[in-house]
């Protein structure tokens, strides 16, 4: 089929109604294609906007139904929403669904981004009180129990949906304890010396942090709902509600035996966001977009990147609708540097590159003690990551610094000078607990999932 | 042509209608030194990354740039007043932290978290205004848009907010006037006979309204009113008060741009739309599209065309050229604006130009503080005046242009037309 009539006549299928489903869906119309056009979600929502619900919804500001995500223009798609996509039968170019049906297609995006990993115990993850928050249903819950005006929240995990789940505690007034495996919050993605940052932050709100603690088990009473926790600690905490931030499982399980690289850290595909075989050779009519998308980045020596970021979603699906409809020769490059931000606290914090690539530390303006300043990370003297503390307005500076490998230890500012400018370990923990895996993740191969069929030298 | 002629002549009032195709010759070297030592930048991706330099200061007192000359002659009162009133700078011409600090105490009185009503809450007043002043234009065939149209509804409303009562406006409105013209003059014209008598004007206003405002401010201590001036002077917020000489500093910055600029840009809407008369009827049918053709005529006929403040306090190496410690640089919004690298056609208007990440309200710490406001001020103007105004033509094209080449704009701008609809919305 060549382009032209693949464009008037094609079938392209969508799994995921989520922020990378709905805008690769309008990417792929704004490019021109006008043939059939499916989405599939297991939710039974409209694509809505995840960042609002740990913070704005939980607040009681904005209704859990009411983040919807605006259309920037018709897609003229058949939504199948509320039905999960079972397994993918790529030789028949088929997708299964969980109610038994089959939607065929010529071309297949896939954008299934993740879930929360729940609490580890089914038992006490099914009390009442228990919760996470990934989608507009958890928010809706957690806002109703966080009304009800609990005597005491428990945060397991403090990455950034803890921390912001339990800064919203304490702006409702809540009495709220977190408890961080690690040696501080926010550690897996921004590293130690920003982790005591946030500790203080958190225990100067009120909140009762504590680092180094694991908890042990939740308990139930006779109707079901969660009272307490026992803690490594050796202390015990009557509470009524659990909120468990462990981050996220990639939903790749409905990708078993299609023999794409689908895996524990995503889909793995190139640049261009086509999908890798189990032997990493790309795929013509698989893509993948979003949390789930797992793609070499030349600043990042050609490893492997996940990025569980909104602008990730958003801009890996333009470039995958373009890609789905182009030319081999007008295909275009997904090379994000990625960039996130967070509110807690009453602190914007944004961050831009990796900084988990980054081994070493400087902080380059402001106060930290005013909790307003930017801090570069660094690997082999060249600027890999940055932050900001309600500094937001310089990111654009390290995005441009990171983009051309500049020198690390940056030059010094010409105004506002941070307290201590000396280069630090950035001290993040060593690799390999998922629950402390940052949002952007360099992701190895792991051996033990090796499924490559390695071909002889001689035949 | 060199750099420094293309400069020259960018800045030269003889251009002042078009200086776009010296910008054009000036951006073949997007970062380039030109008169008194001044880098001219005028590339997007250059003038971005500048923006969000930390080694750029908007200090003043840190650059080598000369000084304005040796000042007006004066009395020892005045010199004791200047003493006191002159040491805190405002905030566009102040760098971190002391930057950050007066820009929340302002913003504490402006807009969210502290204030998030002062902005919406203009509305009301900005459509009365535009609906009065079409309705008195209703009587005649033809009106001067910037003085009939777009320039007494800025005022009016950073009246309002600021606390400056509008009966003063016959007073205050020459001495901004002076002051601009005879101190936002940065080009070869101001060294001339006319240019310096220009200039000793100039600074003779910029003190009477400087004295003006500080009226208004020992007033204030005495009898808190509405509006900032007030609010600042009483300031019991997170970050403290405010020195008396920020104060006025700050209010004379956020007064003279908070009305000078919106008069710009609605009179460069008037002037655009009637240039490219097919968009109208576009805009008339869908004034969904107002606030992105708003935008789009900000790109081209940028309000404030570059700020002079600006200096390197490094050498700083950007695309192959290096500015060397001390040196002046002036973004040029203007410029930047049209690079082709970055906007296709960009000499055309197009109201529903896609992906339009124009630099009209600056970038970085100091982007414009009044933008939301502005917003709010030239989608009334301009809708109204696109909904009401029946069949507008040009009279001159181009119209006459302000001395100014910072704060660039018509000084009129003489349409005729059929009639006025009456307002039924």
């Amino acid at each position: 089929m060549n382009r032209n009539s693949f464009k008037d006549n094609g079938r392209i299928v969508i799994v995921g109604a989520s922020l990378a489903g709905l805008r690769a869906a309008e990417g792929l119309r704004e490019e021109g294609f006008r043939g059939q056009l499916t989405i599939i979600g297991d939710e039974p929502d409209e694509p809505y906007d995840r960042p609002p619900l740990s913070k704005q919804v939980l607040k009681g500001w904005v209704a859990a139904d009411h983040t919807k995500l605006p259309r920037l223009r018709q897609v003229d798609a058949e939504w199948r929403l509320g039905v999960a996509a079972t397994a993918l039968d790529r030789a028949n170019r088929l997708v299964r669904l969980a109610d038994g049906s089959e939607v065929p297609g010529d071309r297949l995006l896939i954008a299934t981004g993740v879930r929360a990993r729940r609490w580890p115990n089914a038992e006490e993850a099914a009390l009442q009180g228990v919760h996470t928050v990934r989608t507009s249903a958890d928010a809706a819950r957690l806002q109703a129990a966080l009304a009800g005006g609990p005597r005491r929240v428990l945060i397991i995990g403090s990455g950034f949906i803890g921390s912001e789940v339990a800064s919203v505690c304490r702006e409702l007034g809540l009495e709220v304890t977190v408890t961080e495996r690690g040696p501080a919050p926010l550690s897996g993605a921004l590293g130690g010396v920003i982790g005591t940052i946030a500790a203080e932050m958190q225990r100067a709100a009120g909140v009762d942090l504590r680092t180094g603690v694991s908890v042990l088990a939740l308990e139930g009473d006779a109707a079901g709902h969660v009272r307490r926790a026992r803690l490594s600690d050796g202390s015990t905490l009557d509470v009524d509600v659990v909120v468990t931030s462990l981050g996220s499982i990639r939903n790749v399980e409905w990708l078993d035996g299609c023999g794409l690289a689908a895996g524990f850290w995503g889909v793995g595909c190139d640049a261009g966001c086509r999908a890798f075989d189990i032997n990493a050779v790309v795929t013509t009519n698989v893509f993948v977009a979003g949390d789930i998308a797992r793609a070499p980045h030349v600043l990042y020596d050609y490893q492997f990147l996940v990025m569980e970021h909104w602008d990730n979603a958003v801009l890996g699906a333009r470039v995958a609708a373009h890609n789905m409809v182009c030319d081999e020769v007008d295909r275009w490059a997904h090379l994000l540097i990625p960039q996130f931000w967070s509110g807690q606290f009453g602190v914007n914090i944004k961050s831009v590159g990796v900084p988990s690539f980054g081994d070493e530390i400087v902080f380059t303006q402001g106060s930290v003690k005013q909790r307003r300043f930017a801090a570069a990370y660094g690997r082999r003297g060249r600027i890999v990551g940055a932050v900001t503390f309600n500094h937001g307005k310089w990111i654009e500076h390290y995005r441009q610094e990171i983009a051309r490998s500049g020198p690390f230890p940056p030059q010094p500012p010409g105004f506002d000078f941070p307290e201590n400018m000396r280069v630090m370990p950035a001290d993040f923990p060593a690799r390999g607990v998922p629950t402390e895996a940052p949002d952007v993740v360099l992701t190895g191969h792991a051996p033990s999932e090796r499924r490559a069929e390695f071909r002889p030298r001689q035949r | 042509m060199t750099p420094e002629e293309a400069f020259d002549a960018a800045m030269r009032y003889e251009n002042r209608a078009n200086p776009y195709p010296y910008f054009d010759e000036l951006r073949k070297t997007p970062v380039v030194r030109v008169t008194n030592g001044i880098y001219a930048v005028t590339g997007y991706d250059e003038l971005i990354a500048l923006a969000h330099d930390p080694r750029v200061s908007s200090d003043r007192r840190k650059s080598h740039a000369p000084s304005a000359g040796d000042g007006p002659v004066v009395d020892e009162s005045v010199l004791a007043m200047i003493e006191a009133y002159d040491r805190d700078p405002s905030f566009i011409a102040s760098d971190p932290p002391d930057h950050d600090r007066a820009r929340r105490q302002c913003m504490r009185f402006f807009g969210p978290p502290h204030s998030p009503d002062v902005i919406p809450s203009q509305e009301p007043l900005c459509q009365r205004i535009v609906n009065e002043l079409l309705d008195k234009a209703a009587r005649k065939n033809r009106m001067d848009v910037v003085d009939e149209f777009a320039y007494p509804l800025p005022v009016n409303v950073i009246c309002r907010v600021i606390g400056v009562p509008i009966e003063d406006e016959p007073q205050f409105h020459p001495w901004i006037a002076d002051a601009i013209t005879g101190l936002f003059d940065l080009g070869p014209d101001i060294e001339t006979e006319e240019g310096q008598a220009r200039r000793a004007k100039g600074e003779a206003a910029n003190l009477a309204f400087k004295k003006y405002i500080i009226g208004l401010l020992e007033k204030a201590e005495k009898s808190p009113g509405p509006g900032m001036i007030s609010q600042l002077v009483h300031d019991d917020g997170p970050d403290g008060r405010m020195s008396p000489s920020a104060i006025v500093n700050n209010i004379i910055l956020l007064f003279a741009a908070g009305h000078d600029s919106t008069v710009n840009l609605i009179s460069h809407c008037v002037l655009t739309v009637l240039r490219n008369p097919e968009s109208i009827e576009l805009l008339r049918n869908r004034p969904d599209l107002i606030p992105g053709a708003i935008e789009e005529v900000l790109r081209l006929q940028s309000s404030v065309q570059f700020f002079p403040t600006r200096s390197a306090l490094a050498d700083i190496e950007i695309a192959g050229t290096t500015i060397p410690r001390g040196s002046p640089i002036y973004l040029i919004y203007a410029a930047a604006n049209r690079d082709p690298r970055r906007f296709p056609d960009p000499d055309g208007f197009d109201p529903q130009r896609a992906d339009n990440e124009h630099v009209g309200w600056g970038r970085g710490i100091h982007v414009c503080f009044g933008g939301p406001l502005a917003r709010l001020e030239v989608n009334t103007a301009f809708e109204a005046f696109l909904r009401r105004v029946e069949n507008p033509r040009l009279i001159e094209d181009p119209p006459s242009y302000r001395v100014s080449q910072v704060f660039r704009g018509p000084r009129h701008l003489f349409i005729d037309y059929d009639g006025i609809m009456p307002d039924r919305r």
